[in-house]
């Protein structure tokens, strides 16, 4: 059984990186938590793998919320992949 | 009744802010206000390196992350009101990047909450600061600082 497609949006040097702003992929089921979801995408081409050569910095959130790269995915509807905040 | 919710406003976007309008906006008709505390962040020049910031958010999760840090603040001292606006786009060096102002009855209440928005803001409001150099060449993405998030943990919240 496929999952639906999730929006998956990328920000600041992610971005940049992989060229796009948001795409909408269907996760395979190994796919489960963050940190899954990070390895996945890293395995999609060079782009991909220059955004998350260093897989400890990405941060996720998911459905506007930041989770840590162990939790769940769960039935997110929009998933969200960017480096450490600098606002403020 | 001393209870009342405090007003909580968060906005997010391009457009420059009225310090003083915002303070006063804070007080204004409410006579439980004894403090009002406001922070204000500037781009800096980086001693003539920079003509000017670009500021990229995430938008509905740095207006709803924000709300969450301050409604944190709300349940961990007796305010009044609070209000929040983060800059987005292009900034110039002297110009105002951010503002959190504060009201309480009392000044600690009001100095420990505007401190403590601003701590988790930096650490987990979606915004990300690419630096545009004053020589016209590539500019590079700001990195997180270890020091701020030291200060957020100084809090004793996981944040």
């Amino acid at each position: 059984m496929s999952r639906e497609p999730v929006l998956i949006r990328y920000f600041a040097w992610v971005r940049e990186r992989i060229g796009l702003s948001e795409e909408r992929l269907a996760l395979p089921e190994t796919v489960k938590t963050a940190g899954d979801l990070v390895r996945w995408l890293s395995e999609r081409g060079e782009a991909y793998a220059f955004a998350f050569e260093a897989p400890e910095t990405i941060r996720v959130a998911v459905d506007q919320l930041h989770i840590e790269q162990d939790e769940p995915l769960g039935n997110a509807r929009e998933i969200a992949l960017f480096p450490p905040m600098t606002g403020g | 009744m001393n209870a009342a919710t405090p007003r909580i406003t968060v906005r997010v976007g391009p457009d420059d802010f009225d310090v003083g309008a915002e303070i006063d906006a804070l007080q204004a008709g409410d006579p439980a206000v004894g403090a009002v505390t406001s922070f204000v962040g500037y781009c800096r020049d980086e001693g003539g390196r920079l003509s000017a910031l670009e500021l990229e958010y995430y938008p509905g999760m740095a207006e709803a992350e924000i709300g969450r840090v301050v409604s944190e603040a709300v349940a961990r001292w007796p305010l009044l009101a609070v209000t929040v606006i983060h800059r987005g786009g292009r900034i110039k060096p002297g110009e105002r990047i951010v503002l959190v102002v504060v009201s309480s009855s009392h000044r600690d209440a009001a100095f420990a909450a505007c401190d403590y928005v601003m701590d988790f803001l930096k650490t987990r409001a979606p915004f990300w600061k690419k630096e545009h150099p004053a020589d016209r060449s590539e500019g590079g993405w700001v990195e997180a600082k270890a020091h701020d998030d030291a200060r957020a943990e100084r809090w004793g919240d996981k944040g």
